[in-house]
């Protein structure tokens, strides 16, 4: 129920910011049916909304989508859907989807969970992205309404629920810098992808640290799930054997693991699905 | 038009990228530098928006209202406020400045 509320109203301001940031209602609309990640849709519309090019939106879309790959890996190992269903299920493979999942230990519950939280975000988010984008478009003058405001808080929002320790903190100021000093140097939109490289090389040169002793998993660091929970937070585990079991042994194990896939939600990157309220992806 | 144009392939890229997780081998998962790599590229990203929605217009930087956003939407997160209303908090925080005659 609360995942419904979060879900309609963070779809609604989706909506909305859509639309001031340039695209028409139906093109908002068709983002949320098509793309339906909460986390990629909303760096589309703010490279836009910042003056940036569409190449550039969707690269950053496509950058930020790239956790959906690794949900779809733990499903994968979790229930391995078949068939048709495996390309249906590709497409509501999102945070609150794979939190669902994770959060049961029977494979036919995890299937369960997975189905009936995918769909149902899938349903609610494309209704209530409708109502924001017809809504924003009555508005008129965004800025008026304080939209642009509202973006900014929208993806320190996201950010926050990662911010755990001080390796993700130093990441996210240093990126943030890095994209800033770029602005005045490089068409819009442009900054936001340097800053994505950045990133990239902090998450190479850390590993390789991380790898040569010290522990490896940090909050915040990792993806939301992780597709073999066994890896990294117990090194023995891995020494011993990588794959500790396929299917339920992954999923408890991960649900218990610090990083729940609950952290960050995407359609809606938003609210956790169960379990702390830290929640907003 | 050629805004419908990336809409889509921004769509198709995406929906590529959800399939993949379910294509791939088991071992090809198995990389903890690129499982490490994706977490740190979403929280650049993330720090990134952040700034560029900021304080950024066109190529210039600007301290308008969105400071003001900014700020309070940092101050309802310590707070431990719900998703939305850290949203609400922001717009209401630029649409008052610049009732205010700031920005």
């Amino acid at each position: 129920m609360s995942i419904a509320i979060a879900t309609g109203l963070y779809g609604i301001s989706f909506g909305a910011l859509g639309v001031a940031s340039g695209l028409s209602v139906l093109q908002t609309v068709a983002l949320s049916l098509l793309m339906f990640t909460g986390g990629s849709q909303f760096a589309f519309i703010g490279v836009l909304g910042g003056g940036g090019s569409a190449a550039a939106a969707t690269a950053a879309a496509a950058l930020l989508g790239i956790r959906n790959a690794v949900y779809g890996m733990q499903l994968n190992a979790m229930f391995g859907p078949r068939g048709w269903r495996r390309f249906a299920a590709a497409q509501i493979t999102i945070d609150e989807s794979t939190a669902t999942a994770s959060g049961q230990t029977d494979r036919r519950e995890q299937r369960r969970g997975f189905w009936t939280a995918g769909l149902g975000v899938f349903v609610l988010w494309n209704v209530f992205t409708a109502v924001g984008a017809f809504a924003g478009n009555a508005l008129g003058d965004p800025k008026q309404w304080g939209l642009d405001g509202a973006a900014v808080a929208a993806f320190l929002g996201l950010l926050w629920p990662r911010l755990k320790g001080r390796e993700p903190v130093a990441i996210a100021v240093v990126c943030a810098l890095a994209t800033v000093l770029a602005v005045p140097f490089l068409p819009p939109g442009i900054p936001i992808l340097v800053a994505a490289l950045v990133a990239a090389v902090l998450g190479w040169v850390s590993h390789a640290r991380a790898e040569s002793g010290r522990l490896l998993a940090v909050e915040g660091l990792e993806p939301d799930v992780d597709p073999y929970s066994q890896r990294g937070r117990d090194r023995g585990a891995r020494v011993g054997s990588p794959e500790a079991g396929p299917g339920g042994a992954d999923a408890s194990a991960t649900g218990s693991a610090g990083t729940g896939p609950g952290e960050d939600g995407p359609p809606h990157d938003a609210g956790p699905v169960r379990g702390p309220e830290e929640g907003a992806s | 038009m050629s805004l419908w144009f990336w809409v889509l392939l921004a769509c198709a890229v995406a929906y590529a990228t959800k399939l993949l997780g379910y294509l791939v081998p088991r071992r090809w998962m198995q990389n903890e530098r690129m499982t490490r790599i994706a977490g740190t590229v979403t929280i650049g990203l993330l720090a990134s928006l952040t700034a560029v929605n900021a304080v950024a217009s066109g190529q210039a930087l600007t301290f308008d209202a969105r400071i003001g956003s900014l700020v309070a939407a940092a101050a309802a997160l310590v707070l431990r406020a719900p998703f939305l209303v850290v949203v609400l908090v922001g717009a209401a925080a630029a649409a008052g400045l610049r009732l205010l005659g700031w920005g």
